[in-house]
């Protein structure tokens, strides 16, 4: 038995027909999740019941004031959208892919710190896959590691396993992105020496191996230290999602993947603008 | 009964081990968390030997494997292992007194750790921080409170 443990241990490591079984179990234990949450649904909804009517009523008017500016960058988001693939048409290019978005809620975090990832309420039945994009409000969260039926798995950006393909907005230089671990921060991998990168570089998912869809956020350069001797930098870079505060996530599907419920989804209708 | 009442403590077990508190306190409080299935399997072990075998504890890990979503055989391995030495012995630790039962328990707790570290090590990326050794620690003080509150409950539904 402890060779079938060691068995199991390779092929689900390097082969994928252990996702099966896996997928069944994990539908199994989705009580165990649902009591886990309980503590957290129940302060939620006390607190939600004793909210008091001023609280309530400066709430609403805080958020209606945020959608009128949101609303208003929205507008100038669709124009330069516009524009922008008015001359990605004159350069040749493709036009950027429509996106749609499901809203899930996050119901549960790894028990053990040094593994980052984190549940959601949704699942396979919701059109959640495997290796999909996630983001939050800041940008690139992380990828869906595993599925089940109505909750699955993201592997956050800041886990050691977590490979991003990034590129530095200023100049379009490509680099590789690692999780941190346990810091909660991102080691840009193999920079050279003499690479064009400063501190407070924004970077952004490059969508290269087709895993991330390009053109998220994903990290703010950090520090850059040159060791005399070695070959690369030591480049960290601060997370631009909020890796342990995000309370809900969005799921990114493109344009011929759609989730499933369309209820709580929003439309990204940027792009509907004829070009002449 | 005794299986309804296995079961039962080990979801409760389960449901402790997954249960989330990084929104209330810091994210390094995951590092003290107990080994709570590991502890209730060694209890059941213990006190009802015929009843939870080296096959149970081995399909435990392949749950908590799922429900931890770590590779499937790395729970399961540490736990066959423990269930392995603890049914060996477990007429001489039902006749330990309950804190050098807590120092067992430190033991095997420091097996499964050092289990789990090589097993995340060969097989994914991880770095070792002296925080893997908190739960040991943890575990071992709440061994007690596991420990007597398992036996007044197979006291009071009589499990033998």
């Amino acid at each position: 038995m402890v060779l079938l443990s060691f068995v199991l241990l390779s092929t689900d490591r390097h082969a994928d027909f252990l996702d099966k079984p896996r997928f069944l179990i994990s539908s199994i234990l989705y009580p165990i999740h649902a009591t886990a949450n309980l503590p957290h649904k129940v302060i939620q909804m006390t607190e939600n019941v004793f909210a008091s009517r001023e609280y309530l009523q400066e709430r609403v008017l805080f958020l209606e004031g945020k959608v009128l500016v949101i609303e208003a960058e929205i507008q100038k988001m669709a124009s330069l959208a516009a524009e922008n693939n008015r001359l990605r048409q004159l350069l040749g290019s493709a036009a950027k892919i429509q996106e749609d978005i499901l809203v899930a809620e996050v119901i549960g975090t790894d028990p053990n710190p040094m593994q980052q990832s984190v549940l959601i309420n949704k699942g396979r039945i919701h059109g959640v896959f495997e290796k999909q994009s996630v983001i939050d409000s800041q940008g690139l969260l992380g990828q869906i590691i595993e599925v089940s039926d109505r909750y699955s798995r993201i592997m956050l950006v800041s886990d050691t396993n977590s490979f991003v393909p990034v590129s530095v907005a200023r100049n379009n230089l490509r680099l590789m992105l690692q999780g941190g671990g346990i810091s909660r921060t991102l080691k840009l991998m193999h920079v050279n020496a003499t690479a064009d990168i400063k501190i407070g570089d924004l970077l952004i998912s490059s969508g290269l191996g087709d895993r991330f869809l390009p053109g998220y956020p994903v990290g703010l350069i950090e520090k850059i230290e040159y060791v005399e001797g070695k070959p690369f930098a030591a480049v960290t870079a601060l997370p631009s999602a909020k890796l342990d505060r995000s309370r809900y996530v969005l799921l990114v599907f493109s344009k011929s993947e759609k989730p499933v419920l369309s209820r709580g989804s929003i439309k990204s209708e940027f792009l509907a603008l004829e070009v002449e | 009964m005794s299986f309804f009442a296995i079961s039962v403590t080990l979801f409760i077990a389960m449901v402790l081990e997954v249960i989330d508190l990084s929104k209330t306190f810091p994210l390094e409080i995951g590092f003290l968390r107990p080994e709570w299935v590991l502890m209730t399997l060694i209890y059941w072990m213990i006190a009802l030997p015929q009843r939870v075998g080296v096959m149970m504890s081995w399909g435990v890990g392949i749950l908590m494997d799922v429900l931890l979503g770590s590779g499937i055989g790395h729970h399961s391995l540490s736990f066959l292992l423990i269930s392995y030495i603890s049914l060996k012995f477990y007429q001489r630790l039902r006749m330990f007194s309950v804190v050098q039962q807590a120092i067992v328990v430190f033991g095997f707790l420091f097996l499964h750790v050092m289990i789990s570290f090589s097993v995340e090590y060969f097989f994914y990326s991880v770095t070792w921080t002296m925080w893997n050794l908190m739960p040991l620690l943890t575990s071992a003080l709440i061994w007690p409170l596991v420990f007597l509150l398992l036996r007044a409950l197979r006291r009071s539904l009589q499990l033998a």
